[in-house]
């Protein structure tokens, strides 16, 4: 690793004022993917400003129907909350399976979305969610967020300090782990939401990171079951492909995943 | 530079380091703590798993000035005159061929009973080891090691 200069952040204003006095520095929250890339010598920023310190970007919140969990709450935080699961245990589901028990106990759903992994688990709940991402200048749509493959409409000096979205009527996610990484080969995260809609967000598959399947969506929403989408095409050319599956084996996957989770929602 | 000081097994420590210095590196080499280990560059295997305020964390992938005024317990602190029972589940049930792996098996091990409780059926461990990685023994005594130690813990 090159040499770099940590600093902890009090505050939102606080890091983007640390952002901005250093050379070419950069956020860190859990640092389960930024420090990995630092030993590799693929990222050397100047400085580390350390966001996890900010007690108003922790925890989760729930205000009647609307959930709220703070960016530098950790996977294991998330997986654990009883709260959570009263509402909707499908997220809490999925990040009991992000990567293994120390990645969880210091990874954090902000530094996910960041980070827009084409891999990664989060950003699939995010889109299927209808999920709102708020910044310290503003509210952020989904749809409008992830932009690409390790890709989101973030500004450089821009930090997510939660997620929001409202519980969903039904959800679940699927998964097809990589065996070696536990990262997503496939994911699919499905949930019908209170107004009847059905959103259907898709991660590990996709050539251009995490999207929306939405003749999944349409078939979901007239008709709530895994026969449903049966039938639904799944487009090989929009596929990975690597030596982990090809793209024919990815599309295949979508749609299993994409079963197995209404099966699980119910 | 930054100047830490952090409880490490139970007393109090400090150095200037790197601000590049990893967790790992700060506790073996400045405190020659060396049960801790280094297994692998990518965050995977788990031999360098300690517990930092309570949970398990890879020291590897976390820089020591992220432990800055934490509380830190490596293997060598988890023995309390005796072995730890875990430490004694893994010695009686040949949970370990050339032990590398161990320290990081064993601090996981302890973490795992904290929150999940003593009675830990194989699934449950199994899919908790996802993150310690032994290239020796094939796993299976070392799933009896954990189900034998969380008992008597
Ligand atoms: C062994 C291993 C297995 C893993 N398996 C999985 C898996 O199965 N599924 C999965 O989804 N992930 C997996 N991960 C990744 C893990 O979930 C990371 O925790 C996550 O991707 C990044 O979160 P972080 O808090 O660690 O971010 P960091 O590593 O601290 O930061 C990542 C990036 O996001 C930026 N950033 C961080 N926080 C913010 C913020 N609040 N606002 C703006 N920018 C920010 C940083 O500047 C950096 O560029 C794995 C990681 C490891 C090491
Ligand atoms: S040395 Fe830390 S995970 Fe391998
Ligand atoms: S005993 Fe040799 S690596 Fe586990």
């Amino acid at each position: 690793m090159y040499n770099t200069n940590y600093h902890r952040a009090e505050s939102t204003d606080d890091a983007i004022a640390k952002l901005g006095a250093s050379d070419d520095g950069k956020f860190v929250s859990g640092g389960q993917t930024l420090i990995p890339t630092m030993k590799q010598r693929l990222a050397a920023p100047s400085d580390l400003i350390d966001l996890c310190h900010i007690e108003a970007m922790k925890g989760i919140t729930i205000d009647g129907n609307q959930i709220t969990i703070g960016a530098a709450t950790c996977h294991a935080d998330v997986a654990t909350s009883k709260e959570l699961a009263a509402v909707c245990p499908a997220i809490c589901d999925l990040a009991s399976h992000i990567g293994d028990p120390h990645v969880r106990n210091m990874g954090t759903i902000g530094g996910s979305i960041a980070n827009n992994d084409p891999a990664a688990d989060y950003p699939s709940a995010m889109m299927a969610l209808n999920a709102q991402i708020m910044t310290n200048k503003r509210t952020i749509d989904t749809d409008d967020f992830f932009t690409g493959m390790f890709d989101t409409a973030l500004e450089e000096d821009e930090i997510i300090t939660a997620v929001t979205f409202p519980a969903p009527a039904k959800a679940a996610y699927s998964k097809f782990p990589n065996p070696a990484s536990r990262y997503a080969m496939a994911g699919v995260f499905v949930a019908k939401l209170k107004n009847g809609m059905a959103r259907v967000g898709v991660t590990g598959a996709g050539s251009d990171g995490v999207f929306r399947h939405e003749g999944m969506e349409e078939a979901l929403t007239s008709d709530w079951s895994a026969d449903a989408i049966a039938d639904a095409s799944v487009d090989e050319g929009d596929m990975l492909s690597d030596l982990h599956g090809d793209a024919a084996y990815r599309a295949n996957l979508v749609k299993v995943m994409a079963k197995r989770a209404v099966e699980k929602a119910g | 530079m930054s100047s830490l000081t952090m409880t490490v097994n139970g007393s109090e420590v400090s150095g200037d380091v790197e601000d590049r210095t990893l967790l790992v590196e700060f506790i073996r080499e400045h405190l020659r703590l060396t049960g801790t280990h280094v297994g692998c560059d990518t965050s995977q295997c788990g031999a360098c798993v300690v517990h930092v305020d309570g949970k398990a964390v890879k020291s590897c992938t976390m820089l020591a000035a992220q432990a800055n005024g934490c509380d830190v317990t490596t293997i060598e602190g988890v023995a309390n005159g005796d072995l730890h029972p875990m430490q004694t589940a893994f010695k009686e049930n040949h949970g370990l061929q050339c032990g590398f792996c161990t320290p990081g098996m064993i601090m996981s091990a302890i973490d795992m009973v904290n929150r999940k409780g003593k009675d830990l059926d194989e699934a449950t461990i199994r899919s908790e080891l996802e993150g310690n990685i032994c290239r020796c023994t094939g796993y299976h005594n070392i799933v009896k090691s954990i189900q034998d130690g969380a008992s008597k813990m």
